[in-house]
């Protein structure tokens, strides 16, 4: 199971290594994380994805939640939750043709093109992790150079609470 | 907000320690703590010298779960600090409440991989409840007064404050709090009366209930709650090892621990009942075996402080999320008001005593005058009932839990969760100096004793009179057993020597008293010189260095499937 966590944390230097440590010594997953200081600059706002049963997920939540560093910990149903990823991918141009399906595919998905070149372009897309994963499979043939992907970002609707 | 004065930072640790109430401190200079050695020539606290920073937290430890109130530890920078690493996490794995302040070298030196560097704050964090690293002098009082405050209250455990040098030299007008904030710490929860409600309920309904008591019981000192619960429905009640004396022993509801080495009777009944009232308890493997097996069949209704434990290893019917003693009042109270007591011995009751009947009865013991049973029973009849014992780890450990009985709740502490031999003998030291007044005995190994045995010379020279216990099989014999039986008989690594050292003349270097016993009336003999003796003293008790723990539940397996005495 799938699970996206929100983790208000006291802004001061050392937190997240306690976070992830927490997962490691607990033998938890990260599948993704990102953190950003939030409005009101005392705190940070973590989300991190991971994997689980539904026993697992339970506890890294109450074991999260019992960090005196957390403030606030919420697993977000992600159906009544807003959450992006962002990714770059640099990919291989072989041919003409090449460039102008590039173009297309990225604009299926929303995506934005960027540092054009001879033999190579770069997408940026904003999406779920499962549409980036989609269009990685689709740009899979021309051929990935690199990608860079930030981690999930993800706030729950308004009346979702 | 008040007390504004200008100071340097060890003056201000000290200032705020001693409004803290800290009387004592056992630990070891050097030099990335001076500035804070430099104050005790001008503080009302006093200094307890050790001879290992590891034994300095174990003192400390001892001292925290005696007193309920943290004990200090100090240490200097890198090996100084690695050395109470293994302290730490003893108490952090043991619920025990303890501040443990090191020095560091100074900030500017820091991540420059300085003489005695260790990055401390990164390696303690998985063993502290909480690690502080002031950088500004004027920090420290408010991290000291959270340090202390995060270290006793909720479930309790062990808090580390880390202070670099120049922090502790830097003068700053210091203000002392009265109030502070910890947003993300709520170590209290309102009483939850409509659980306690369901709970009884569940206990009434169920045809076999027990309740099983661990450490947390001991912790919040639910005793006497305990106690009116169990006669008032006529449980019988089981303990973890930690919880071990959290109930009169001689009680005839009890039962004693259940476990890798429970008691025959206690596992028993355990793995009979239908229904458990488990109290402060995190189901650790050693007293559960092995999880699925465990909860089969049983209705678990889980008291603990702490909401991560509700879940993490058995799965709860009913949770009751707060302070034990508080909920269990509440149960205390309920039963009073439906006037709810049992008079009448259920088939169930019956039962549970004539299986206790039967394994008192029953159970093989060694055959020998030296035998660990009658050594420990000996022990038990001659100390006074409000004597504290602290154990060492190893099989002496295991037969403390089986022979020894605790009479009066909340004398019996052993390192139960991590396992550390040489724990007892530093933990008995810090336990006499929180009650100077009552005998402590540390029931020690040869094997574990020797790992912090040099505490002897804190023992002598600060005036601590503890008695040391040593059932001495010459080998490292939980090892030694586990080999006789799983590796057939190939003892590798476990065989000690002869009287090597021999404690006698150990104790006797050191100026403390060393006696031996080698038969009963020796060692009766010399429990009473050792209890009437104003030095510490070794008594070292030569056994069968092949005599067995037993009952034993080997790892991976169910309470039920207990290997006995044949």
């Amino acid at each position: 199971m799938w699970a996206i966590l929100s983790i208000l944390v006291e802004n001061k230097p050392g937190i997240l290594f306690k976070v992830t440590h927490l997962f490691r010594a607990r033998d938890f997953n990260i599948d993704s994380i990102s953190v950003g200081v939030t409005e009101n600059p005392e705190y940070s706002k973590m989300t991190i994805t991971t994997y689980g049963d539904e026993k697992q997920i339970d506890q890294i939540v109450k074991q999260l939640d019992k960090m005196i560093d957390t403030v606030r910990v919420e697993r977000l149903d992600e159906h009544k939750t807003v959450y992006r990823e962002l990714s770059i991918f640099k990919i291989k141009l072989s041919n003409a043709n090449d460039s102008m399906e590039v173009n297309k595919l990225a604009n299926a998905y929303g995506g934005k093109v960027h540092d054009v070149k001879q033999d190579s372009v770069m997408v940026e897309l904003t999406a779920t992790p499962d549409q980036i994963k989609a269009f990685e499979e689709l740009a899979k043939p021309f051929g990935i150079i690199d990608v860079a992907r930030t981690g999930v970002a993800a706030l729950q609707r308004s009346g979702a609470e | 907000m008040s007390n504004m004065e200008n100071m340097i930072g060890a003056k201000a640790l000290m200032t705020a320690m001693e409004k803290e109430g800290v009387k004592e401190v056992f630990g070891l200079p050097g030099g990335a703590n001076l500035p804070m050695y430099d104050e005790f020539a001008r503080c009302n606290i006093r200094h307890i010298l050790t001879r290992h920073e590891q034994s300095a937290a174990h003192m400390a430890d001892g001292f925290g779960r005696v007193s309920r109130k943290p004990g200090v530890c100090f240490a200097t920078s890198g090996p100084g600090a690695t050395n109470i690493l293994t302290g730490i996490a003893t108490a952090q794995a043991d619920s025990a409440p303890m501040v443990a302040v090191t020095g560091q070298v100074p900030t500017a030196m820091i991540g420059k991989d300085a003489f005695q560097e260790s990055d401390i704050i990164g390696m303690a964090n998985p063993v502290v409840k909480y690690a502080f690293q002031p950088r500004h002098a004027s920090e420290i009082p408010e991290v000291v007064r959270k340090g202390f405050f995060i270290a006793e209250t909720g479930r309790p455990g062990p808090v580390l404050i880390d202070i670099p040098k120049d922090v502790q030299q830097n003068e700053a007008e210091m203000t002392f709090p009265d109030e502070f904030k910890i947003q993300g710490y709520h170590p209290w929860t309102d009483p939850d009366i409509v659980a306690v409600e369901k709970a009884i309920d569940m206990l009434l309904h169920s045809q076999k209930p027990v309740i099983l008591a661990g450490g947390g019981t001991i912790i919040s000192s639910a005793f006497a709650e305990l106690q009116s619960i169990a006669e008032a429905l006529m449980l019988p009640v089981v303990t973890t090892f930690k919880g071990k004396g959290a109930f009169p022993e001689n009680h005839p509801l009890s039962l004693g621990p259940i476990g890798m080495h429970g008691h025959a009777e206690a596992n028993k009944i355990m793995s009979e009942a239908d229904c458990v009232l488990a109290i402060g308890t995190r189901f650790s493997d050693r007293s559960v075996g092995t999880f699925e097996e465990f909860e089969r069949n049983l209705k678990i209704i889980h008291m603990d402080v702490d909401p991560a434990e509700i879940g993490k290893n058995q799965t709860a019917q009913l949770a009751v999320v707060g302070d034990v003693q508080t909920n269990l009042r509440i149960m205390v109270k309920l039963l009073l008001q439906k006037a709810i007591k049992k008079t009448e011995e259920t088939p169930w009751v019956k039962h549970v005593k004539e299986t206790k009947a039967y394994w008192e009865e029953n159970l093989k013991l060694h055959p020998g005058e030296m035998g660990a049973a009658k050594i420990l029973r000996k022990l038990r009849e001659i100390l006074p009932k409000e004597s504290i014992i602290t154990t060492e780890v190893g099989q002496h450990q295991m037969w403390a839990s089986l022979f020894y009985d605790v009479i009066q709740p909340g004398t019996f502490f052993s390192s139960t969760g991590l396992g550390t031999m040489g724990w007892g003998f530093p933990a008995s030291i810090g336990a006499k100096v929180a009650k100077p007044d009552v005998p402590v005995v540390d029931i020690a190994g040869d094997g574990s004793f020797a790992m912090t045995e040099n505490s002897l010379a804190t023992a002598v020279l600060e005036d601590i009179p503890v008695i040391v216990f040593v059932l001495n099989n010459f080998t490292l014999g939980m090892v030694a057993q586990w080999q006789r039986t799983f590796y057939d008989r190939r003892m590798i690594g476990v065989d000690q020597g002869k009287y090597c050292p021999d404690y006698v003349k150990l104790a006797e270097s050191y100026g403390a008293q060393g006696i031996r016993a080698q038969s009963m009336d020796e060692l009766d003999k010399a429990i009473r010189d050792a209890l009437s003796s104003d030095v510490a003293t070794v008594i070292d008790i030569p056994i069968d260095p092949e005599e067995d723990v037993l009952p034993f539940v080997a790892p991976g397996t169910s309470l039920k499937d207990m290997i006995l005495p044949s």
